[in-house]
């Protein structure tokens, strides 16, 4: 075991160097003079973060911009680049994809999870029952395309299944199927490990939500003779619309950038690619930082209205409060 | 949503046990036709029902990996083999595997202690470096007094939502060749995941700071305490829930990373987290294929105890982020 050794003494030192810089940093502020302390405070309790977030966003984020727009040796190219991306079979698959992934898992994680949290509400044993369907959040993509290439394991019709999904279609008198290289539906094989990994996020937040609805608004709808489903689509759903955009918005930008499931289970062959994997294949694969780049550009716009949309909010209810 | 501040905690419980308390005895069902007594039960029975196949559906293949993960090589690859149910015919199992991956020399060897140990030297600094740096620049977000303060807050808001892609291979080049960080070492990733935490952090803890009482504050104020000593001794003291969620998030998306990791690591066995190593076994066909599910499970224990056993925290988390923002 010698090379815990060394490690342990790398994890050491960065903290120690970590803890005195931030000593620093509070001596300094701490001893100023009266006239700018204040504004020191300010300088010297941003500045680290602000620092890691210029150099480690922003500048790679407008980076990134320009190399969208040269080839692989540098050049500009104009918009060589985003005429590959909208033009060749692949680069096109790809994009297609990526709106079928965008389009289905906020929504199918959202809609199981919120059916979830209304059955499992109140239910005996409720908080085990959510563990359950919460678990698949804290697995690594990468675990869950282990567990899922478990799951849609072929063999040949007539051996022995062993993947659960054969199984059961061999058992129902079907033959098995070849569920990550058939395309195109084996996009949705993949987007179904996504939804799973995904409704345990929208159940826990959509079930504190339908706790917060108030009981006497349900209770007078259940008075006045509304059947359960009725309570649900006009009482329940609209207490709860803030977390519903919430969940949706939260869901959709990881799907945008959904990367590792996609790498792990197909590598983006037989026609699996997405934009976030495209990228990385392009930018350290292939040799073309310049496609790669404008790949990430068209990723950033797309998540762009999100995240105007999300600001808007924000300030609504910062103005509120 | 301004329903659910996430600091007490103790409102919401009360309000869940108020309509407990309300929702159980003495509904009107009791005194309702038989009829709808019996659609109601009807429509929870399927309800149930329901439930109990969703709850299957999402525990089946992780399970599958667990028990595939303690069958006998032979079971599971080669023309003898079979699926992982068929071990609740034969009761056939072995540790194996688990030894396997973790303690065997070699050049064969997935060597999965190493690489466990890379996954803790990386997130236990990054967790650290994100939780002080984002409560101190929260904190002045929270309650500094300079101009442009909002909408510098909403642009650090709006900085969650760049797409890691998009800094990678720019920062890559800048860690190389500017900053000549050395290629093998864990200084290019812990630097290149604080960065990316932040947003997120500040964003979260920023929500829970200022719910702080502002009379605490100016009490310790008019007590002659300085920002440093209000930061030290009252915010970061209060503020040990949204610390403890923002530690587990930090904890799992580092953990489970494997973009960052496959670009900044390099690779090797010094360096290199579970994760990436877990990609590079599994993404090989070949003749040790039987040791995958042992693999994966190694490398999926720690988040999964650390999740399960932190749960509370983790909602708590996502709910001050979430709801209020």
């Amino acid at each position: 075991m010698e090379f815990l050794g060394g490690k342990f003494l790398q994890v050491f030192i960065a903290l120690a160097v970590f803890a005195a810089l931030i000593g620093l940093i509070m001596l300094i502020v701490d001893r100023a003079p009266k006239s700018v302390k204040d504004k020191l405070t300010i300088v010297g309790f941003l500045a680290p973060a602000a620092i890691l977030m210029l150099v480690g966003l922003v500048y790679p984020a407008v980076q990134t911009s320009f190399l969208a727009f040269t080839n692989a040796s540098g050049q500009p190219n104009g918009v060589d680049n985003f005429v590959w991306m909208f033009t060749q079979p692949e680069a096109l698959a790809t994009l297609r994809n990526t709106v079928i992934w965008t389009v289905l898992v906020p929504l199918l994680s959202t809609v199981f999870g919120l059916a979830y949290a209304v059955f499992i509400d109140k239910a005996r044993g409720e908080n085990a029952l959510k563990a359950l369907v919460f678990m698949p959040v804290g697995i690594s993509m990468v675990g869950a395309g282990i567990i899922w290439k478990l799951v849609y394991d072929y063999r040949g019709p007539g051996i022995e299944q062993t993947g659960v999904v054969n199984a059961v279609r061999v058992a129902l008198g079907m033959d098995p199927k070849q569920f990550l290289l058939d395309a195109p539906e084996n996009t949705i094989f993949l987007i179904i490990v996504m939804v799973w990994i995904q409704t345990g996020f929208a159940m826990v937040i959509l079930s504190a939500a339908i706790k917060g609805v108030p009981v006497e608004l349900v209770e007078a709808a259940r008075l006045d003779g509304a059947n359960p489903w009725q309570q649900f689509r006009n009482v329940t759903v609209p207490g709860i619309r803030g977390a519903l955009v919430v969940v949706l918005t939260t869901i959709t930008i990881a799907t945008l950038k959904v990367f590792d499931i996609v790498r792990t289970m197909t590598a983006g062959n037989y026609d699996t690619s997405v934009i976030a994997n495209e990228m990385y294949t392009q930018a350290f694969r292939a040799g073309e930082p310049g496609r790669g780049a404008a790949l990430a550009l068209v990723l950033f716009l797309l998540v762009l209205p999100i995240v105007v949309y999300n600001a808007r909010v924000l300030r609504q209810q910062r103005e509120i409060r | 949503m301004t329903v659910m501040p996430a600091p007490d905690e103790a409102a919401n419980s009360s309000r869940t046990q108020s309509r407990k308390d309300k929702g159980r005895p003495a509904t009107p069902e009791d005194s309702a036709p038989i009829m709808r007594r019996v659609k109601t039960k009807l429509t929870s029975r399927w309800a149930t029902a329901a439930a109990v196949i969703i709850a299957t559906i999402w525990t089946v293949p992780t399970f599958g990996l667990l028990v595939s993960s303690i069958r006998p090589a032979a079971k599971q690859v080669g023309p003898r083999s079979d699926g992982w149910w068929n071990f609740f015919a034969d009761w056939d199992f072995t540790f194996k595997h688990y030894v396997d991956v973790t303690a065997a020399a070699g050049s064969q060897s997935a060597n999965l202690s190493q690489y466990f140990v890379n996954s803790l030297a990386i997130v236990i600094p990054v967790t650290v470096f994100v939780l002080v740096l984002a409560s101190m620049a929260a904190y002045i977000f929270a309650w500094g007094n300079f101009r442009g303060r909002e909408a510098s807050f909403i642009f650090v808001f709006a900085l969650q939502i760049i797409p890691l892609q998009m800094a990678l291979i720019p920062l890559l080049s800048l860690f190389t060749q500017v900053l000549k960080l050395p290629p093998g070492s864990y200084a290019q990733l812990w630097i290149a995941h604080t960065m990316f935490g932040l947003p997120l952090g500040i964003f979260l803890l920023h929500n829970f700071i200022s719910e702080i009482p502002g009379e605490v504050i100016e009490a310790a104020k008019v007590d002659g305490a300085g920002h440093t000593t209000i930061f030290w001794r009252i915010i970061l003291p209060l503020s040990v829930p949204a610390l403890a969620s923002l530690a587990i998030f930090q904890f799992l998306w580092v953990w489970n990373d494997l973009l960052v990791a496959l670009v900044f690591s390099g690779g090797t066995a010094d360096v290199a987290p579970i994760t990436q190593r877990l990609a590079e076994i599994s993404g090989t066909r070949g003749n040790r294929d039987f040791l995958n599910p042992a693999a994966a499970f190694v490398s999926i224990i720690v988040p999964l105890a650390v999740f399960l056993g932190l749960q509370r925290f983790f909602v708590r988390g996502l709910l001050a982020g979430g709801l209020k923002g």
